[in-house]
């Protein structure tokens, strides 16, 4: 099992403009977190905090990024997601980040899941101009 | 990637080997749905061990697939959800509810057993 890098320095951008793109993006998020030392379990809320973001890109926006990057917060680990598009922005934020409100006909836990799963959730969206989503997560 | 579909007697075993694109997931139904009928299968493993993650999308197009499955005469169970991704699920707020899962493959096929026998007991 590789060593894991507590002070790995690292941010790397996955473009997303297909649904296969998806997968790369929490494949590359895992790979990443586990390398930070996260356990098996947090990497699995990472990988699945980007495959709900990515998709979010896809469905609304055609395409946009992800930016992955590690946090240190004294000895403390993190991963910082950052899911950005150029898409038609989204109306109302606080009506997307509630839990059941899908305009897509999903389950409506797109952005609300992804807000329970993280430590920390910041959405910046403007009509027109797109979307930026952020998130952290820490390790335990 | 296509997930391979194995006909065992008078069930289907789809076993998803690796990560799987959404396009994937819905070849998948579209494959079970039809095979379903070719075969005149009565029961429906659907093995997700290799999953990574199990996302709204994933949990959805797994939720239709037992639906639609049931809507054609036979049964869907779900085996093989890891106990990582399982937790992120219910985090995410994903249950799963009405859909019958089971631990492994030796537990699916068991289960699709006693169901089956079940509804042939049945008056």
């Amino acid at each position: 099992m590789p060593q894991p890098h507590p002070e790995e320095e690292a941010e790397f951008c996955v473009p997303v403009a297909s649904i296969n793109d998806i997968v790369t993006a929490r494949l590359e998020g895992r790979a990443l977190a586990e390398r930070l030392g996260f356990s098996p379990g947090e990497a699995t809320l990472v990988a699945t905090a980007i495959s709900e973001l990515a998709r979010n890109i896809v469905q609304y926006a055609g395409k946009g990024d992800i930016v992955l990057r590690s946090a240190h917060n004294g000895k403390r680990n993190g991963i910082v997601v950052i899911a950005r598009d150029q898409g038609p922005g989204i109306g109302d934020v606080r009506l997307a980040v509630r839990a059941g409100y899908s305009t897509s006909g999903g389950l409506g836990l797109g952005l609300p899941g992804v807000r329970r799963i993280v430590d920390d959730f910041q959405i910046v969206s403007e009509r027109q101009l797109g979307t930026t989503v952020t998130v952290t997560k820490w390790r335990g | 990637m296509a997930v391979p579909i194995l006909k065992q007697s008078k069930y289907l075993i789809a076993t998803i080997q690796s990560a799987l694109s959404d396009e994937d997931l819905l070849s998948l139904q579209t494959a079970l749905v039809t095979k379903v009928g070719q075969f005149r299968s009565r029961g429906v493993i659907v093995d997700v061990t290799a999953l990574d993650v199990l996302d709204s999308f994933a949990s959805r197009t797994l939720r239709d697939i037992a639906h639609i499955i049931r809507l054609r005469g036979a049964e869907t169970v779900i085996v093989g959800v890891q106990p990582e991704v399982a937790f992120a699920m219910v985090q995410l707020g994903i249950t799963l509810e009405k859909v019958s899962t089971a631990l492994d493959l030796e537990e699916g096929l068991a289960y699709l057993d006693k169901k089956l026998q079940h509804a042939a007991a049945a008056p």
